[in-house]
C-alpha cells in the first residue's frame, strides 16, 4: 500500500470559531423572540475531527470532517418545543425559529420547564485551560506515526502478541456557544488527542485474548509517550492468557480504575435530581444519610482545569460549580438543573448539560471518587479475593439498586495474582457494594471525565462453575 | 459489541419535507465528486447522501412535556485503497464544500491515473417496508393522543402505579448511494419508535417495567392488538408490579430455558457479531477459519434477515448499494457464511451480502446485523419447560454485550423466574447470564415451535456506531449457563 499523503489538500477547513457560534446563537435568539416565543435557549456547536487507525503497521482508515450545528429550545405560554438545525442561511434560521415556536403548541403547559431566573446566570465564563494550540500541528501524518508506533511496541514486545486490532489516534478540536434569553451569553473551546491500542494474542482451546490501553488529553504533552501505551497494552494482554472460570462463592473484590469507572458512573446517575422526582433512583429518600462507606468521598467538579469533563458554564447557563455528592459516606446532595431543582423545591447545583437534539438534563462534569491513602498493590493483600479489570453488560437496576455484571480480571491467593479469570459475574445491590468499601488505593486515574482509584470492597458474590 | 433496548440515541426531531431535498442530486454531480474521489488514485469511491427528518413527543406525568424534532442532512465520502479508507463528510451542501469532502477522503491514496468513468445505473430494490405515507405528515395531536392512550392503561393497570412516562419518536431517512463501479441505490426508511415506562410502588418497596414497539411503520401499527398503546401500557405497570416482590436469583450454573422473540438477544451476542466479515478477515474473531465446522448443536439453524416484512432491522439496501438479503450463518450447527460488506467480501473473494450499514453519513459502513433469528425446532414450549428440575426461565431482557475475540457475553434479564418441578415459580430480581458462544451454542438441548421475531426497540452498537436491529427465537433450553444472582444455592 502506498503512503497516504499528508492532509496537504484537505486542510483549508476553517477552524471553530467560538465567537461566530456565539454570534449565530444570539441571532437565533433574535428570530426566535421576533417569531414569538417568550423565551429561548440556542446552542451551537462547531466541530472537527480526525481519526487515523493503523493495523499492523499499514493505514486502516483516514477520516476528516468538520460539522456545525444548533439547538434551540423555544418557549411559550409555558410550553416548549427542543429543535435542531444545521442550515445556518439566515432566511433557514428564521422559518426554523417560527416552526419551532408553532411546534410549542403540541406541548403542554408546564411552568416548571421556564427558564432560570434572571438573577441564577453566570455573570462571567472562567477561562479553565481547555484549548492547547500545539493540538492543531497533530495532523494525519503525525497520527499515522504516532498509532504506528504504539502499535509496534505492542506487537514487539512479546512473541505471544499474535495479531492486533491496531491503533486508533483521535483528535477533536471544537468551540460551542450557549444563548439564553434568560440573560446569559458565552462561548468556550476546547481540544482534546487520544491515542488507544489494541493487541490480540492466542489462547488454548482456539480463544483469542485482546486487551488495551489508551492515552487521552486535552493538551498533546499530557499524553502518555505512545511506546508506553502499546507496551502497556501488550502487558495487559499477555497477562490474560490461560483465563479460566472460578467456582462459585462469596470473596473480597478489588476494582482497578478501569473497572471502577463504571460503577461510579452509576452511582452519579442515581444521585440525578431527574431520577428523584422521576422516583427512579433507590436513592431518592436517602440525601443526609449513609450511602457508601466513611471512607468515600464523591465531588463533581466542572472547573478542573484542563479537566477532560471540564465546562465553564452549565447547560442553562448557570455557573458551573463544585458539588460535593459523597463525604463521610453519606449523601449530601442530589446534582440538579432547574426542573429537577424546581421539582425537588430547591435551587440547582448548575448540573445541567444539553446537546443538540435535546433539551437541558442533569449531568456531570468530572465525577471523582477521592483517592485514599493505601497504595493500589497493597489492596491486593488478600489471602484470596478476586482484581476485577473488567466490567461486561448492563446489569444495574437503577430503580432497586440490585447490580449484576459480566466480570473479568484475576483471582488473588495468598496476597499475589495467582491466574487470570474470565466468564463469571458479580453481583451485590449497590447499598451493600458502595457500603462495604472497605480500602481505596492512592492511585487516581485522571484520563476521563469518571475519575477513581482502585477500591476494595470487602464482599460480593461471584457466579462461575 | 453491544445491543440495548434503551434506544437514547434517536434524532430528535424533523417536519415532514413536500419534496426530497436528494432530488436534487443528479447523476452529473455525483459524477464529478466520484471523479474527485478518486483523483489521487484511490480503486474505489462511494458517495452517500442522507436525509432523516424525525420527531418525538414525550408524556410525563399526564402531559406532553416536550416535543423535538430536527432535520440532518449531509453527504459522506468513501475512498477505498487496499482495505484503507479515506472518510470525509459534510453537512452543507455545496460545490465547493461537497468537492472539499471528497477530496479529503481522497487523502488515503496518493498515487495513480485517472480512472475511467462508469456510466451510473440505478439499482432496482424490492420494497420489504411499504408504507403509504410517513407518520411525520399526520396532525402532531393525533400523536397526543396515542400517548395519553397509553398513559391512562398504564396507570388504570393497578394503584400501586405512581409513575408512568411514554414516548413516540418517528423518523422518515432517505439514503442515496452512488458508487463507482456504477451503482446508483436510492431508499426511504421510515421508523416508528414508541415507548412506555412506569414505575410502581409498595410498602417502600419500588420497581420499575417498561414496554416499547419499534419497525419500520406508518400510524397504522397501534390499529395491531399487541402493538396498541393500551398494550405497552399494561405491559411496563405489569413488569413493574410483578417485579415488586421478585426473590434474590440464583448464582452459578443452571439450566435456563429462554422464552420466544427477545432471548434472540443471546444469538446476537453468542454468534452474530462474531459473524461479522471484517472480525474474520482481520482473524480477531474466536469464529475465524470455521467455515464449514461445527460450531452449535444441530438444532440450531441461524439466520440474519434483512427482508422480514417492516422489521426494525430490514433494509431495501445497505448503506453501500447492495440491497438486502436473506443470509444463513449456521445451518443445523455448521458454520456457512459471514456477513459480508464490501471490504471484506473483496478479501474473502465473494461478495457483498447487504450487510454494510453506518449510523448515519458522519460513518464510514461496516458489516452489521440487520434482524438476527434461530430458525423454529421441533418441541413444544411447555415440555421444555417441564423437562426442567430446576432452572431458570427467562423472557425479558434489557441488553447485552461480547467479547469478539475470546467469545464471552452477557445478556441482561428484566424479567425472569425461578422454574421448580417443570414449573414457573417467585419471579427473579434482575440477573446477568454470561456465557462463551460456541460454548453455549453447543449446549442448546431443545428447541420450540414457537419462533416469534421482537419487535422491541433494539439498536446495536459497534465502534461507537449505533444501527437499529431485529432479533427473535422459539423458546430454547440450554444445558448449562452461569446465571449471575446473589444467592448461594
Amino acid at each position: 500500500m502506498s503512503e497516504p499523503a499528508t492532509g496537504a489538500r484537505g486542510s483549508a477547513r476553517r477552524l471553530p470559531d467560538p465567537k461566530e457560534c456565539q454570534r449565530l446563537a444570539e441571532q437565533m435568539l433574535a428570530f426566535a423572540k421576533k417569531t414569538g416565543a417568550d423565551g429561548a435557549e440556542a446552542l451551537v456547536r462547531d466541530g472537527t475531527e480526525l481519526e487515523v487507525k493503523v493495523r499492523l503497521g499499514e493505514t486502516e482508515l483516514v477520516k476528516e470532517a468538520g460539522s456545525r450545528a444548533l439547538g434551540l429550545r423555544v418557549l411559550r405560554a409555558h410550553r416548549a418545543a427542543v429543535t435542531y438545525t444545521s442550515d445556518f442561511t439566515p432566511a433557514a434560521m428564521e422559518r426554523f425559529a417560527r416552526e419551532s415556536v408553532e411546534l410549542a403548541a403540541l406541548a403542554e403547559p408546564d411552568e416548571t420547564a421556564d427558564l432560570p431566573r434572571g438573577d441564577e446566570m453566570a455573570r462571567e465564563v472562567p477561562d479553565l485551560d481547555l484549548w492547547d494550540e500545539s493540538v492543531l500541528g497533530l495532523d494525519v501524518a503525525e497520527g499515522i506515526r504516532r498509532a504506528r508506533v504504539a502499535e509496534q511496541a505492542a506487537r514487539k514486545l512479546d512473541a505471544r502478541v499474535t495479531n492486533s486490532d491496531g491503533a486508533i489516534f483521535g483528535r477533536s478540536v471544537a468551540a460551542s456557544a450557549f444563548a439564553t434569553s434568560a440573560g446569559f451569553s458565552g462561548s468556550s473551546r476546547g481540544t482534546h488527542v487520544s491515542l488507544s491500542v489494541e493487541p490480540i494474542c492466542d489462547d488454548a482451546g482456539g480463544k483469542k485474548r485482546n486487551g488495551s490501553y489508551w492515552t487521552g488529553a486535552r493538551f498533546a504533552e499530557a499524553l502518555i509517550d505512545p511506546e508506553i501505551v502499546g507496551v502497556e497494552a501488550a502487558r495487559r494482554t499477555i497477562a490474560k492468557l490461560g483465563t479460566r472460570k472460578i467456582p462459585t462463592g462469596e470473596a473480597p473484590v478489588v476494582f482497578s480504575p478501569d473497572a471502577g469507572r463504571g460503577l461510579l458512573g452509576q452511582l452519579a446517575g442515581v444521585m440525578s435530581g431527574g431520577a428523584v422526582w422521576r422516583r427512579s433512583t433507590y436513592l431518592a429518600e436517602r440525601e443526609g444519610t449513609p450511602v457508601a462507606s466513611p471512607l468515600v468521598e464523591i465531588i463533581d467538579d466542572p472547573l478542573v482545569r484542563r479537566g477532560p469533563g471540564s465546562r465553564p458554564y452549565d447547560g442553562e447557563g448557570l455557573a458551573s460549580r463544585p458539588n460535593v455528592l459523597v463525604s463521610g459516606g453519606v449523601l449530601r446532595t442530589f446534582l440538579c438543573d432547574v426542573y429537577a431543582a424546581r421539582k425537588l423545591k430547591r435551587r440547582s447545583t448548575g448540573s445541567a448539560a444539553r446537546g443538540i437534539g435535546g433539551g437541558p438534563h442533569v449531568s456531570i462534569s468530572n465525577l471523582i471518587l477521592r483517592p485514599g491513602q493505601t497504595p493500589a498493590a497493597a489492596l491486593e493483600k488478600l489471602d484470596r479475593g478476586l482484581y476485577v479489570t473488567e466490567l461486561m453488560g448492563f446489569g444495574f437496576n437503577a430503580v432497586t439498586g440490585d447490580y449484576s455484571q459480566g466480570a473479568a480480571g484475576f483471582w488473588i491467593e495468598g496476597g499475589a495474582r495467582a491466574y487470570p479469570v474470565g466468564e463469571i459475574t458479580i453481583s451485590s445491590s449497590f447499598d451493600e457494594l458502595w457500603q462495604g468499601i472497605d480500602a481505596l488505593g492512592d492511585d487516581l486515574d485522571t484520563r476521563s471525565s469518571v475519575q477513581c482509584p482502585s477500591f476494595r470492597v470487602s464482599r460480593m458474590m461471584i457466579a462461575g462453575s | 459489541m453491544t445491543v440495548t433496548s434503551l434506544d437514547s440515541a434517536g434524532a430528535r426531531g424533523a417536519a415532514p419535507e413536500p419534496a426530497s431535498p436528494l432530488d436534487g442530486i443528479d447523476a452529473m454531480i455525483a459524477e464529478r465528486l466520484l471523479a474527485a474521489a478518486l483523483g489521487s488514485g484511490g480503486e474505489y469511491a462511494d458517495l452517500y447522501f442522507e436525509y432523516r427528518s424525525g420527531a418525538d413527543f414525550v408524556m410525563e406525568e399526564g402531559r406532553i412535556r416536550t416535543v423535538g424534532r430536527g432535520v440532518t442532512l449531509g453527504l459522506g465520502v468513501r475512498v477505498l485503497r487496499g482495505d484503507a479508507t479515506g472518510y470525509a463528510y459534510t453537512e452543507e451542501l455545496s460545490d465547493e464544500r461537497m468537492l472539499e469532502a471528497a477530496r479529503t477522503a481522497a487523502q488515503i491514496a496518493s498515487s495513480g491515473g485517472t480512472p475511467a468513468p462508469v456510466a451510473i445505473r440505478p439499482v432496482r430494490l424490492p420494497d420489504f417496508y411499504p408504507v403509504p405515507r410517513s407518520s411525520l405528515a399526520t396532525p402532531g395531536a393525533d400523536k397526543v393522543a396515542l400517548l395519553r392512550r397509553a398513559d391512562a392503561a398504564a396507570r388504570a393497570f393497578d394503584a400501586r402505579i405512581v409513575r408512568v412516562e411514554a414516548s413516540l419518536a418517528e423518523e422518515w431517512r432517505e439514503v442515496l448511494v452512488v458508487t463507482s463501479d456504477g451503482h446508483l441505490a436510492r431508499d426511504r426508511q421510515p421508523m416508528i419508535r414508541f415507548g412506555v415506562s412506569a414505575v410502581a410502588e409498595e410498602g417502600g418497596q419500588r420497581q420499575g417495567g417498561r414496554s416499547g414497539g419499534a419497525g419500520r411503520f406508518g400510524l397504522e401499527v397501534f390499529d395491531r392488538p399487541d402493538q396498541s398503546p393500551e398494550a405497552h401500557g399494561r405491559e411496563a405497570a405489569r413488569l413493574a408490579v410483578g417485579m415488586l416482590h421478585a426473590v434474590e436469583a440464583p448464582a452459578g450454573p443452571m439450566e435456563v430455558v429462554l422464552g420466544p422473540g427477545e432471548s434472540g438477544i443471546l444469538l446476537h451476542e453468542a454468534v452474530g457479531h462474531g459473524l461479522e466479515a471484517d472480525f474474520n478477515r482481520k482473524k480477531t474473531s474466536n469464529y475465524t477459519d470455521q467455515i464449514g465446522q461445527r460450531v452449535a448443536s444441530e438444532l440450531c439453524t441461524i439466520v440474519d434477515d434483512g427482508t422480514v416484512a417492516n422489521a426494525r432491522g430490514s433494509i431495501n439496501v445497505d448503506d453501500e448499494g447492495n440491497p438486502g438479503q436473506r443470509n444463513v450463518l449456521i445451518d443445523n450447527g455448521i458454520l456457512v457464511g459471514y456477513m459480508q460488506d464490501k471490504i471484506s467480501s473483496r478479501h474473502f473473494g465473494t461478495t457483498p451480502s447487504g450487510n454494510g450499514r453506518r449510523q448515519s453519513f458522519r460513518h464510514e459502513p461496516l458489516p452489521r446485523m440487520t434482524n438476527t433469528f434461530m430458525a423454529s425446532g421441533q418441541d413444544a414450549p411447555e415440555d421444555i419447560v417441564r423437562s426442567v428440575k430446576r432452572g431458570v426461565y427467562a423472557k425479558r431482557f434489557s441488553g447485552g454485550q461480547v467479547n469478539i475475540s475470546n467469545g464471552d457475553f452477557v445478556f441482561a434479564l428484566t424479567e425472569s423466574y425461578l422454574i421448580e418441578d417443570g414449573k414457573l415459580t417467585a419471579p427473579l430480581k434482575g440477573v446477568n447470564l454470561i456465557g462463551n458462544g460456541p460454548d453455549v451454542l453447543r449446549k442448546v438441548t431443545m428447541l420450540g415451535h414457537d419462533f416469534a421475531l421482537s419487535e422491541g426497540t433494539w439498536t446495536c452498537g459497534k465502534d461507537g456506531q449505533l444501527v437499529p436491529v431485529g432479533i427473535g427465537t422459539p423458546t430454547m433450553k440450554i444445558a448449562e449457563i452461569t446465571v449471575g444472582g446473589t444467592k448461594a444455592r
